[in-house]
């Protein structure tokens, strides 16, 4: 392992839920110093979502939050608190702060008379991210929502399922990890930018924006240019075909299957035990192979039905054709490749227990990347952060510990 | 004045085929001076569509002007010996390099990590591939649904009756081509810090599995394999389903049950909206929305409530309830196609679409910056380059004469 180079990076993060708490996560894992500032009044909502160790429900034993929140530190705050206390120690850290994420609906800051001029005035050379639902400006920047709705306007959802059926859930917040990717890229090309020339900036980030139109962009310009309005459509590719899901031996076991090549097709055939099929001129070319597509998903399916998933991908591989497990999520864990690149970290979390999560899906030859502690509970850190960072003696904060501003 | 690039001075090398095909343009828009490398008779990626007035011609693939603009496009075939000195060439000039060929396949061919190392030490070599560089699959032949089903998402989605199903529009290569932006400048910064270059092998199977969120977790804390369910959504609660996307008179709306303050908020706002319009029945006017905890809802409440609501939502157009939503201040949005997409009035109040210019289809609208940066806004897009397009720009930049240029050329080597 090489040096944790984002270590004395100081990160305040006002983000919730998923987009902004994962865009932490790459610096936090980085080494970067993170705090949290969360309150009980208003707690993440990540911290009371499933799974919850033994299906207790408290602000602790949410796995999904310890996904997130490794390596990062906890300060509970109420910016609410009427002695305005818990907004003057919120103005200290912004002092103390490189980078300040947030991804409240717009206007929360605002109330709380923390702005991006505000913040500037405070810290000028800060980088601010403010990934919101659609945006700073506009007329519908103040709309409420997640991810969980922000896929539906982004047009995912339609384009998800069956041409005759409803739309299908794509499961949650699809537009979160897109844009906290394209995000990320954003805040380290000002951090770069800030390195050469010390100078902060706001970055605006709206989700709909980055998280849905760039993965949908040739297709809003086909509507643009040619009109056309794609439906969803079960597994259908244009430039391939067979290509589906297939059932295989067992309950509810699944391979995927893509034929883009003339030569994938012939591999296919081989593999099921039928190269003349191959010859057949109704199936020659990906034209006819498209044409006789639901009579190829059931002569497929036929064949892989008598086999397990393994031996029905090792077939195919063996003769060259893309093919896969349809992993579920017990598979994941016991997925080879996944092992062998270590993919799952174990974390060691005092109430929820040892259990494995994501890391990063890249491996550096010098990484910066480490596990150094697990999630922290709500307010973990605040003694730590109130006399070690910003000075506070301890008197004054049992004071503030008394008065509640910490809640 | 023009404001600066964030990235300006700094160049990559973007190899790539279609799996990592968005990865190096999106550090164009920041100003990085991207080299599309391509081999002599153009890049596969070009013949993916849609096209422009859906006539497949290599320059007018809307996957291919979008991914690749703001990028200058070259010629050169790696597998020659003389290409491969070119390429050294590039590679001493550039911070970044960009590939997803299978994984060894330029090891074979002498120009690998090890030898981008020796010419240019503090290099950033980022490989996109389905499974990454080592490892039991490492040479399986996979496809964007592949990686979709290896990395656990297929599994998730779809009707329960009928085989499990990807995004129509396939996402799991442009999501791998995003997440490896951020992976290279993240090394970036770490180069910035230490001097050490980096190989950054990236795993699209593994992002895909990243964009999961909590799936996974189900089965590792709870023994739960959660599993698709149409248009419900699971995942929320302990163990019950709720509807997600309901259908209204021309089309869906999406509205989720949700606990917590947005849950409070929203499902008062929701039921006041059906008491108006006197269509709420009275059980649901007596729920406490204040104290609701939605972990702990049974499923028979929720599917109580939700067959009010399904008959609710039929009588009004999507627009009419996303008019209602915005002036309640509650999420029901609708299941918007690309065409309420291209036509919506938050996208054209904050001016998203950018116009781009091409002689070969005249102007058109792109989706606009990724992300709004006051300081260091992202650069105007220009187009897509066409292939070899600035073989003579570029190769004379390299020092190499006009005679030269023409011996590669000749020699089929650009």
């Amino acid at each position: 392992m090489s040096k944790q180079s984002f270590a004395g990076l100081k990160v305040l993060d006002m983000s919730w839920i998923i987009a902004g708490p994962w865009l932490v996560k790459y610096l936090a894992d980085a080494g970067a110093d993170v705090i949290k500032i969360e309150s009980t009044h208003h707690p993440d909502s990540v911290r009371t979502s499933p799974p919850f160790k033994d299906n207790v429900v408290n602000l602790e034993t949410s796995a999904y939050f310890v996904n997130y929140h490794c390596n990062k530190s906890s300060f509970s705050l109420n910016m609410n608190h009427p002695s305005g206390k818990g907004i003057e120690i919120l103005k200290k850290l912004i002092k103390w702060a490189d980078i300040l994420v947030e991804n409240f609906t717009p206007g929360q800051m605002e109330k709380w008379g923390l702005g991006y001029e505000a913040v500037k005035e405070l810290k000028p050379d800060i980088i601010m991210v403010r990934m919101s639902q659609l945006g700073q400006t506009g007329p519908l920047s103040n709309m409420p929502g997640t991810g969980n709705q922000l896929v539906s306007l982004s047009g995912f959802t339609h384009l998800t399922g069956y041409p005759d059926r409803d739309p299908s859930n794509l499961y949650g917040g699809f537009t979160d990890t897109g844009s906290a990717r394209l995000t990320t890229v954003a805040l380290l090309a000002a951090l770069c930018y800030r390195m050469r020339t010390g100078k902060g900036q706001l970055i605006d980030a709206s989700q709909y924006e980055s998280g849905g139109a760039h993965f949908l962009a040739p297709i809003i310009m086909g509507y643009m240019e040619n009109g056309d309005i794609p439906v969803r459509n079960g597994n259908k590719c244009s430039r391939a075909a067979p290509h589906n899901t297939y059932r295989c031996k067992g309950e509810e076991r699944w391979c995927a299957i893509a034929v883009f090549e003339d030569e994938e097709w012939k591999g296919l055939c081989r593999a099921m035990g039928n190269p003349s099929l191959a010859n057949d001129p109704k199936y020659a070319t990906l034209e006819s192979r498209k044409k006789s597509e639901e009579e190829l998903d059931v002569l497929v399916n036929r064949w892989t039905s008598m086999f397990t998933r393994e031996e029905v991908v090792e077939k195919l591989q063996r003769e060259g054709v893309p093919s896969g497990i349809v992993n579920d999520a017990r598979d994941l864990y016991d997925d080879p490749q996944l092992k062998h690149r270590g993919f799952f970290w174990e974390v060691d979390h005092p109430i929820v227990g040892k259990n494995r999560y994501e890391s990063l899906p890249f491996k550096f030859s010098n990484s910066p990347f480490k596990l150094r502690r697990p999630s922290p509970m709500m307010g973990e850190n605040n003694e730590y952060i109130c006399t070690q960072i910003l000075g506070i003696s301890e008197e004054e904060f049992i004071e503030l510990l008394s008065d509640g501003v910490f809640e | 004045m023009a404001m600066p690039a964030a990235l300006a001075g700094l160049r990559a090398l973007d190899l790539t085929d279609e799996k990592g095909l968005s990865s190096a343009r999106i550090l164009a828009d920041y100003g990085v001076d991207v080299i599309k490398i391509e081999p002599p008779k153009g890049s596969k990626a070009r013949n993916v569509g849609p096209f422009y007035h859906n006539v497949p011609d290599v320059n007018k693939s809307f996957h291919w002007m979008y991914y690749c603009a703001n990028e200058r496009g070259i010629t050169l075939d790696i597998e020659k010996k003389e290409g491969q000195a070119i390429l050294g060439k590039l590679v001493k000039s550039a911070d970044f390099v960009f590939e997803s060929f299978q994984p060894g396949y330029l090891d074979k061919l002498g120009i690998g990590y090890k030898w981008m190392e020796k010419i240019k030490p503090d290099t950033i070599l980022t490989s996109i591939t389905p499974f990454g560089q080592d490892g039991p699959y490492k040479d399986y032949k996979a496809s964007d649904l592949v990686c979709w089903s290896m990395g656990g998402y297929t599994w998730m989605v779809g009707d329960e009756d009928r085989p499990p199903v990807q995004i129509t529009f396939p996402q799991a290569y442009l999501h791998a081509s995003a997440e490896a932006a951020a992976a290279s400048l993240l090394g970036h910064y770490h180069r910035l810090i230490t001097g050490e270059g980096q190989h950054i092998d990236l795993s699209i199977q593994a992002c895909v599995v990243r964009d999961l969120m909590n799936a996974p977790l189900f089965w590792e804390l709870s023994h739960v394999v959660l599993k698709r369910s149409g248009p419900y959504r699971v995942g929320l609660t302990i163990g019950a389903k709720q509807r997600l996307h309901w259908k209204c008179k021309d089309g869906y709306v999406t509205y989720l049950m949700m606990g917590g303050a947005i849950g409070r908020r929203d499902n008062k706002a929701l039921t006041d909206f059906m008491i108006e319009k006197d269509a709420c029945p009275d059980f649901l006017k007596e729920v406490d929305w204040k104290n609701f905890n939605m972990a702990g809802t049974s499923q028979e409440f929720i599917d109580k409530v939700d067959a009010a609501r399904e008959a609710f939502f039929l009588r009004f157009t999507k627009q009419e309830l996303y008019q209602e939503a915005i002036k309640r201040h509650m999420t029901i949005y609708p299941v918007a196609t690309v065409e309420d997409i291209a036509k919506d009035k938050q996208l054209e109040a904050r001016e998203f679409w950018e116009v781009v210019d091409a002689p070969e289809t005249g102007s058109m609208k792109y989706p606009g910056a990724l992300a709004r940066l006051s300081e260091t806004p992202c650069v105007k897009r220009e187009r897509a380059p066409h292939i070899g397009e600035h073989n003579q720009e570029i190769y004379t930049e390299l020092g190499y004469s006009e005679s030269a240029i023409k011996a590669f050329k000749q020699a089929g080597v650009i």
